[in-house]
């Protein structure tokens, strides 16, 4: 058993542990990683699925990514390339057009719908304006405040005032609602309401009349405000972007150790001191940051006995069911979907055809039973980056909706169903695909829970819904970065603002924690 | 011709509300009613002969005791009975009891699970902790987040105010209280599905929401923020039915000099110079007042009431996206005798009070995917009571008379339009289910009134049979109700009011939205305020 020493241990280098440590380096700190899997990134990861075949296997697209963070760290000169960027939105349909979505503009449907989105979508950037100001920073206590709260109480008072009194009508009534009655106040085409509320369910435990959708689809839309049209696809798939945050990290002086598992957080006099990792050997730190989702964090790593019943039963509560499974192909050519321009090919495609259907695939998923008809976003990534696949060969990745994390009759013998029902619904839209197929794999909630490490296989690391949302998230008690146990902070998904590559939870609580050891 | 002081349009409980204030300040007050009858929703009806329905609404709670008190509605004639019990019968034949007293509850509870008779005390003191914030508010005009005036920022601060109250965790608390789902919130603290399926019905009752809609938790607030007698949360029958509310307001209304016509279908608010100047009946008549109030829903207001011209576009645009969509229905029916029930013995206390029969949050929510997709629920929650038991004005001795509150049931159905046949097979639905634990039950049955929110809404004027005046979602809650930056009872047009329960603080027989706008325009008139403000009991 050896015992080495640092100011600063992170758990998980995952891109906001990354993140987070690359700052604390900066600050003149000795920073150490720890990280299970053999390649740094967590869910920004790519994987040979197939001889030959490569593909992002978590998350697939960037699409909030924060341009502060990404300056800050010089990610591109680190190796970030995009292989292409802002992309469409493609909503396939299996009769007439599809609609397309290409930042404001939108095709394939009427010109009042044409007018009403582009207005919707300038109001949206707007509001994404403000919810940039409230991502961008620990949000302020609100009773136990001090002059720094009440400062940033003052500041995001501000921007509210500042969007108008039209504008602010509007955020205070559909901040908190459902994104099917507000595509249905907007818009006339079904499609179009349905590629509108897929952004409001992606990744969330919710179909398009689940209130708080509307929240959702602001959050995966920050990236208006940043000049992005649409995502960003990157060269060498999602992995490179985990490179990329683990290079930044390493040219800061932050130590990066893979391989290795931390086995619980050692506490002493209570407080978190260290890390005991799963070889027996332990690292000792003043400060531990943690950037395992918080259920793991606080459940497996501290362990209840640290903590006090009422905290333990908050953590316990914490919603963390995923539903969204991972598709990946390997496919022979590249397919042909119904009514597909060819030049689209390569953009974000959605099978989705009305929002009802999204809701239905949704029930299923509240029962414990996957949809018999899934709704998906579709990435062929080979189109722009050919250097995943053998030459004239392609993949495609697919974010599957709904799957619950715990099927009713097990992923053991659901997960060969599951896929059935997914090839043949893509088979609808693209005929001939399942003659494509030369390999397939579908990740479950569970599948990704393992590896990937997230509690419930959930990509935010537990519901963004609400109440454990802004200065909720993840819980009372652990809200703010901050935890009930000195010396131990949050940095993941898990804590604000939530999941999806933006690197602005780490950036965050890098700042919690200099400020709270410089007040010590 | 004459002219009014105010004309208060529709006769609901909140319109005779509104017109009883005004005319207790001393103004010239008419009621404008459609029907033949007073009440709105707050009704007694004999349907069938021998036999009075609460064919609306049918329990008492809400109703502010504030406002009891300075109409002297007991002296006209108003008695509300608290009842306790309460059961939801399993489908293995056992139930779940609903006990007034505090040992036998949690022995009950115990019963099923005893972490769940453990956690009872702990949701009960959270729930009452939120129960507690919102009753202040009952009373208030919303302050407007938008604007600036001295009286909306003093409104923000004392809300602030309360909020800091609570304290840093019981503030987050109650942000989350206020954005979650009755099922997550029930699950953080129980496990037995029965109880939680007891429970969970105050969530979605009236709401086109599931039990896993985030915001019913909300919802939950507006079955317990009422009070009988002081006991808060406590629940009683108005003796007579629910008219009787509405004769005791129409009575007090009377006593002030006010004067109620039925028979009297408003078809436009005249506006002139965008003022409102009066009323015009769909016969021709006309009346006139520099008041006008409606107690109709936004909808029926705006887009009915109104020559759209006379309006702000931003006005129409609101009205039409108003949510109001119906999501239940009612059975009424006259019974030969009391029916039993397997699970419980002959004569149980608990048969006093609220009886249902669906016993998972599973079932509730499979329920609320019928509604979704445009049918009736094959397995629906029921909200059943049979108030003759303790009230015997309302049938002869030894009959009694069921009020069965009946969820979901759309407003549209998705394969055409409501028919005579479809009604009848939505109350066979319900009857079916209650048979299932009451044997002698079909039996009894002299006589079903089967409504739909077809009903509802062609009967009482209820846009899609929607029972709260539109959906009690955020985005139509206190400064947002019924639209944002009119949600302080003024509409529109100079000189026109809103006072129904498509205003802070929502719907239930509450009155207080019609004791909110008699205070808000004796302010405008400058006449002193007799209407109570904020928190007076307690």
């Amino acid at each position: 058993m050896t015992e080495t020493r640092a100011d600063v241990v992170v758990i998980g280098a995952g891109h906001n542990g990354l993140v987070c440590a690359s700052y604390l380096a900066r600050s003149g700190r000795r920073v150490l990683v720890l990280e299970t899997n053999a390649q740094p990134g967590g869910a920004a990861a790519t994987r040979e699925f197939a001889e030959g075949f490569k593909v992002s296997s978590g998350a697939h697209f960037l699409t909030q990514l924060n341009p502060a963070v990404a300056k800050e760290l010089a990610l591109e000169s680190h190796g970030l390339v995009p292989a292409a960027r802002n992309l469409r939105t493609v909503a396939l349909t299996l009769d007439g057009e599809p609609v397309v979505l290409d930042g404001a503009r939108v095709q394939g449907v009427s010109p009042v719908d044409q007018s009403a989105y582009r207005s919707f979508f300038e109001q949206n950037k707007r509001f994404a304006k403000v919810l940039d100001g409230f991502f961008n920073r620990p949000l302020p206590r609100l009773v136990e405040r001090g002059w720094r709260d009440s400062l940033s109480l003052m500041q995001l008072g501000w921007s509210l005032k500042r969007l108008g009194k039209e504008d602010m009508q509007d955020l205070l009534r559909v901040g908190l609602v459902n994104i099917y009655d507000v595509a249905n106040e907007h818009f006339e085409s079904p499609l179009l309401k349905a590629a509108v509320s897929m952004d409001g369910v992606l990744g969330s435990h919710m179909g398009p009349r689940s209130p708080n959708t509307v929240y959702g689809y602001l959050y995966r839309h920050l990236g208006d405000y940043y000049g992005m049209t649409g995502p960003t696809l990157v060269r060498g798939g999602m992995g490179t972007v985990g490179a990329a945050f683990a290079a930044a990290a390493q040219s800061a002086g932050v130590e990066v150790r893979c391989n290795t598992a931390a086995a619980e957080i050692v506490v002493e006099g209570g407080r978190a001191v260290g890390v005991t990792l799963t070889n027996g050997d332990v690292v000792r730190a003043s400060t531990v940051i943690s950037n395992v989702d918080p259920k793991s964090t606080f459940q497996s790593l501290v362990g209840y006995p640290h903590l006090d019943a009422g905290f333990a039963r908050r953590v316990e509560n914490f919603r963390t069911r995923g539903v969204a499974a991972k598709l990946h192909l390997a496919l022979d050519g590249l397919p042909a979907f119904e009514n597909l321009d060819g030049d689209c090919i390569g953009d974000r495609l959605f099978i989705a055809p009305s929002m009802d259907d999204i809701e239905t695939a949704f029930n299923h998923a509240k029962y414990g039973e996957f949809s018999p008809e899934p709704v998906m976003e579709i990435s062929i990534p080979t189109v722009h980056d050919p250097s995943l696949a053998p030459e004239g060969k392609h993949v495609l990745s697919a974010i599957v909706q709904f799957a619950p994390y715990r099927l009713k009759q097990g992923w053991e013998s659901g997960r060969a169903v599951f896929l059935e029902a997914v090839l043949d619904q893509l088979d609808r839209y693209a005929p001939g695909i399942k003659q494509q197929v030369i390999a397939a794999e579908l990740s479950s909630p569970a599948d990704l829970e393992k590896e990937f490490g997230m509690a419930g296989g959930h990509w935010h690391h537990g519901e963004l819904s609400l109440d454990q949302a802004l200065m909720m998230r993840p819980m009372p008690g652990a809200h703010q970065y901050s935890t009930p146990l000195p010396g131990l902070y949050l940095c993941g998904a898990g804590a604000h603002p939530g999941g999806g590559v933006m690197g602005v939870a780490g950036r965050n609580a890098a700042r919690v924690v200099m400020r709270e050891e410089n007040a010590a | 011709m004459k002219k009014y002081d105010a004309i208060v349009i529709g006769a609901g409980h909140n319109g005779l509300c509104n017109a009883a204030y005004l005319a207790k300040a001393g103004l010239d007050v008419l009621v404008l009613e459609r029907n033949p009858y007073i009440g709105g929703a707050t009704v007694s009806r004999e349907l069938h002969e021998g036999w009075t329905y609460s064919n609306c609404s049918y329990v008492c709670s809400l109703l502010r005791p504030e406002i009891t008190r300075d109409l002297e509605l007991p002296r006209h004639g108003l008695q509300v009975i608290p009842y306790q019990g309460g059961v939801t019968f399993t489908r293995d034949g056992d139930y779940f009891g609903n006990f007034g007293d505090h040992e036998r509850q949690y022995r009950e509870m115990a019963r099923h699970s005893v972490r769940d008779a453990n956690a009872y005390e702990r949701f009960s003191s959270d729930v009452m902790r939120q129960t507690r914030l919102i009753r202040k508010y009952l009373m208030t005009t919303p302050p407007d987040p938008t604007s600036l005036k001295p009286r909306d920022l003093k409104g923000l601060l004392g809300l602030a105010q309360s909020f800091t109250d609570m304290g840093e965790q019981g503030l987050l608390d109650t942000l989350r209280f206020w954005t979650m789902s009755i099922g997550d919130y029930l699950d953080e603290y129980f496990e037995t599905d029965v109880i939680k399926a007891h429970m969970s019905g105050s969530g979605i009752i009236g709401t086109a929401l599931g039990v896993y809609s985030p915001g019913t938790a909300y919802v939950l607030l507006h079955h317990y923020m009422g009070d009988v007698d002081g006991s808060i949360g406590a629940w009683g029958f108005a003796r007579g039915g629910m008219g009787a509310v509405a004769d005791a307001l129409a009575s007090s209304l009377q006593s002030f000099g006010g004067e109620i016509r039925c028979d009297a279908d408003v078809h436009r608010v005249i506006v002139k110079e965008g003022r409102a100047t009066g009323v015009a009946l769909a016969d021709g008549t006309e009346y006139y007042a520099d008041t006008v109030v409606s107690n109709l829903d936004p909808k029926r207001t705006f887009l009915e009431c109104f020559d759209e011209s006379d309006l702000p576009k931003s006005v129409v645009h609101r009205a039409r996206n108003f949510k109001i969509r119906g999501s239940s229905g009612k059975v009424n029916i006259a019974l030969d005798g009391l029916p039993t029930f397997s699970a419980l013995p002959k004569d149980s206390p608990l048969m006093m009070s609220d009886m249902h029969c669906i016993d998972s949050l599973e079932r509730l929510e499979r329920a609320y995917d019928d509604w979704k997709a445009g049918r009736w629920s094959a397995d629906p929650y029921i909200d059943m009571l049979i108030p003759t038991q303790v009230d015997p004005t309302m049938t002869a001795p030894g009959k009694h008379m069921m009020t069965v509150f009946v969820q979901y049931c759309p407003p549209a159905l998705a394969d055409g339009p409501w028919t005579p046949e479809k009604r009848d097979a939505f109350g066979k639905v319900v009857i079916d289910q209650i048979a299932e634990h009451s044997p002698d039950f079909k039996d009894l049955i002299l006589h079903a009134e089967i409504r739909t929110p077809n009903e509802i809404d062609n009967e009482v004027g209820l846009t899609e049979g929607n029972i709260f005046q539109g959906e009690l979602t955020f985005d139509q809650l206190l400064f947002n109700r019924p639209f944002p930056g009119y949600a302080q009872y003024r509409g529109p047009v100079q000189g026109m009011y809103m006072c129904g329960s498509g205003t802070h603080p929502g719907g239930g027989v509450m009155a207080a939205p019609g004791a909110n706008a008699a205070r808000e325009i004796l302010a405008d008139l400058q006449r002193p305020s007799v209407v109570p403000e904020g928190y007076l009991d307690d």
